[in-house]
């Protein structure tokens, strides 16, 4: 992953058609008190190969989008409008049994917390070659034989000991690193990682950021990693979508994000994160991230921006590009950025 | 064996070899049959105004410093001084009068404020307990602390559940500064904070510091955080400070094997400076079964046969910087 800017995936194969394709999403959360919009216009596509981030704040809806890829979306929340493609695969429109084909199989997803992904009274072996079994119609044998091997993978110690045990008898980073197995076992054309390393510790979370870059590189998998972190944004992402109040704010390629991030939100974050190696005060966003069940007119980020007009508040802006393949949805961007 | 880095007037808090053990009971009569060495023999100063950082991964026994600092966990072994002075048993009026000096910041806002409690209620409390202030003068008090930590006056009758994490986290600074401690604990304080947030606490406890002169000792696992907010930085590894500097020191010429690991596994905010990961599988050891000799010698590059006889003392190198490396 230390590649330069010119060397990029997306540069070098332009062609291929997206693995992952999703189009004007809608997802709304039915509640008692009633029901909300929580992700809107929601469009993305990654490539084979390509690593696409979606960062945002706590309540952005960049979880709920990462699971709506997967059909995971929790009781109470439905896909109410939109299309997601996975390959030629329309994956709204299939059963939930033809779905449970699909997941794990082609789209695969990686959790925040593996303690409470993983199984807790399967050995974490059995758990991978339960997925190889269901997914390649393998024998048990050659199921656990292929778990063995997932786990080798991902560089697993004493991956055949370690495939006898328990999640809870592994440490953190083993964990994640068996969750990442679980994901890759049946090779998909897409890994959805939602905050894969904000658990770990730093060293861990090196670790396994290097490991999922490599095992992208061997397989060629297209990868969508949701993160609160632009640190892990700027280490491992392709192209970047920031989120705000369940909109896309924000997108570009990853270069020409943190070169010159157009949206006041974008900034904000920028200058908000204390980093090593940076000096001065930070500049923090006033006030907070507005609830989705009670948005404020036009721009959700209005109320916080620096920038804002009468513009702002009485209407929402679109996204446009503003310099090509950079997009950025404010009425008042200023492009000498 | 500290070096003295704070004004003239000596160090507001002085801690020497602290020491926290648990047993590790098993069985029908809870027989002891280990010791978590969680902390083990840490010694620091802190100056007036000023920050000391204490960084170090999941385990490494930096919460429950703080912890055992804030009186919340019993200490096995140690001395803790303010101005020099000898503070005496932890009980009845020498805790008071601990707590009147030393206060803590949680890391959850959302557990450490009582739910059933108003926030003028939770910031009274205090007062009532050290007698600080005429009763009533202390409403106006409260309200005074509020509008200095940023949270309006006006809210003083509402529950900790109708603010947010980031509120909450001021309503919590707020109480800690109530009886104008010399030092405040801060562990964790904004990590569980959005970053945008977490930029407005951190600027409050620099702009209270700044007012004030209270110090802080500030407890993250977040490097970027602690470079930012810290005037010193001690890094601790398996209960122990392994490298102790201040801040640009540690930052710009980390020396310990274990701090040079940490900074370079910390991402940039530079895409273009991606680092070569390592992709090695080294976990920290658990507290449980320390490593003989120096506890950091299973991950560390530079280990050598003498790593594993002996651990390193902490020693001073070129005036500025303890490190306890036998190798550097």
């Amino acid at each position: 992953m230390n590649q330069t800017v010119s060397g990029t995936k997306t540069d070098t194969a332009p062609e291929q058609p997206p693995a992952l394709e999703v189009r004007d999403l809608r997802i709304r959360i039915d509640a008692e008190a009633g029901s909300f919009t929580v992700v809107d216009d929601m469009s993305l596509s990654v490539r084979p190969g390509e690593t696409l981030c979606i960062v945002g704040e706590s309540g952005c809806g960049k979880s709920m989008t990462a699971l709506s890829l997967l059909r995971l979306l929790p009781d109470g929340a439905h896909v109410e409008r939109g299309s997601i493609r996975v390959g030629e695969t329309d994956l709204l429109a299939l059963s939930e049994r033809r779905a449970e084909d699909i997941r794990g199989d082609r789209i695969a997803m990686i959790f925040q917390e593996p303690l409470t992904a993983l199984n807790p009274v399967m050995t974490v072996g059995a758990q991978i070659a339960e997925a190889v079994c269901r997914h390649r119609g393998l024998s048990l044998r050659a199921g656990w034989a292929a778990a063995v091997q997932a786990l080798r993978g991902v560089q697993m110690p004493d991956a055949e000991q370690r495939a006898h045990q328990y999640p809870h008898e592994l440490s953190g980073g083993m964990r994640q690193r068996a969750m990442i197995a679980l994901a890759l076992c049946c090779d998909p054309a897409v890994i959805v990682a939602d905050e894969p390393t904000t658990a770990l510790d730093v060293t861990v979370q090196a670790q396994i950021l290097g490991l999922m870059a490599n095992l992208q590189r061997e397989h060629g998998t297209a990868v969508v990693l949701i993160t609160h972190d632009l640190a892990v944004v700027a280490e491992i992402a392709d192209r970047v979508i920031v989120m705000y109040a369940g909109r896309r704010v924000e997108e570009a390629a990853i270069t020409d994000l943190f070169d010159a991030p157009l949206h006041p939100y974008t900034r904000g974050l920028m200058g908000a994160i204390p980093h090593v190696g940076g000096v001065g005060r930070l500049t923090d966003i006033p006030g907070t991230v507005p609830p989705l069940w009670n948005l404020p007119e036009g721009c959700a980020f209005a109320p916080r921006c620096p920038l804002a007009t009468a513009q702002c508040t009485a209407e929402t802006p679109p996204l446009r590009a503003h310099r090509p393949g950079h997009m950025a949805a404010c009425w008042n961007v200023t492009h000498d950025a | 064996m500290t070096p003295d880095t704070s004004d003239i007037n000596g160090p507001v808090l002085s801690v020497r070899d602290l020491k926290v053990h648990f047993p590790i009971r098993k069985g029908v009569f809870q027989r002891q049959v280990g010791t978590v060495r969680a902390v083990d023999g840490v010694s620091f100063d802190i100056g007036r105004s000023e920050t000391v950082g204490l960084v170090g991964e999941s385990g490494c026994g930096k919460s429950t410093t703080g912890l055992a600092l804030a009186g919340l966990v019993e200490a096995t072994e140690g001395k803790v001084m303010f101005d020099g002075a000898r503070v005496g048993s932890k009980t009845g009026r020498d805790l008071a009068m601990y707590r009147q000096r030393m206060q803590i910041v949680f890391q959850d806002p959302f557990s450490s404020l009582n739910p059933r409690q108003r926030v003028r209620d939770i910031l009274r409390a205090p007062l009532d307990i050290h007698g600080i202030g005429a009763p009533a003068e202390r409403p106006q008090m409260v309200l005074d602390m509020m509008a200095r930590v940023g949270l309006r006056p006006d809210q003083s009758a509402s529950f900790p559940h109708q603010f947010s994490g980031g509120q909450r986290q001021r309503i919590g600074i707020a109480r800690a500064l109530m009886l104008k401690p010399d030092v405040i604990v801060c562990d964790e304080p904004v990590s569980a904070l959005d970053v945008s947030v977490q930029a407005q606490i951190l600027n409050l406890l620099n702009d209270l510091q700044a007012e004030l002169g209270v110090s802080f000792l500030f407890i993250s696992h977040d490097l970027g955080v602690v470079e930012h907010i810290s005037h010193k930085v001690a890094v601790m590894y398996l209960g122990k400070i392994v490298e102790m500097a201040d801040r640009q020191a540690i930052f710009a010429n980390p020396t310990h094997p274990y701090t040079e690991l940490l900074l370079s596994s910390t991402p940039s905010l530079d895409p273009r400076k991606r680092r070569n990961f390592s992709v090695s599988h080294d976990d920290v050891p658990s507290a449980t079964s320390i490593p003989a000799g120096c506890a950091f010698r299973t991950r560390c590059p530079l280990a050598t046969e003498i790593c594993v006889r002996e651990a390193p003392p902490l020693s001073l190198r070129d005036g500025t910087r303890l490190v306890a490396c036998h190798n550097r």
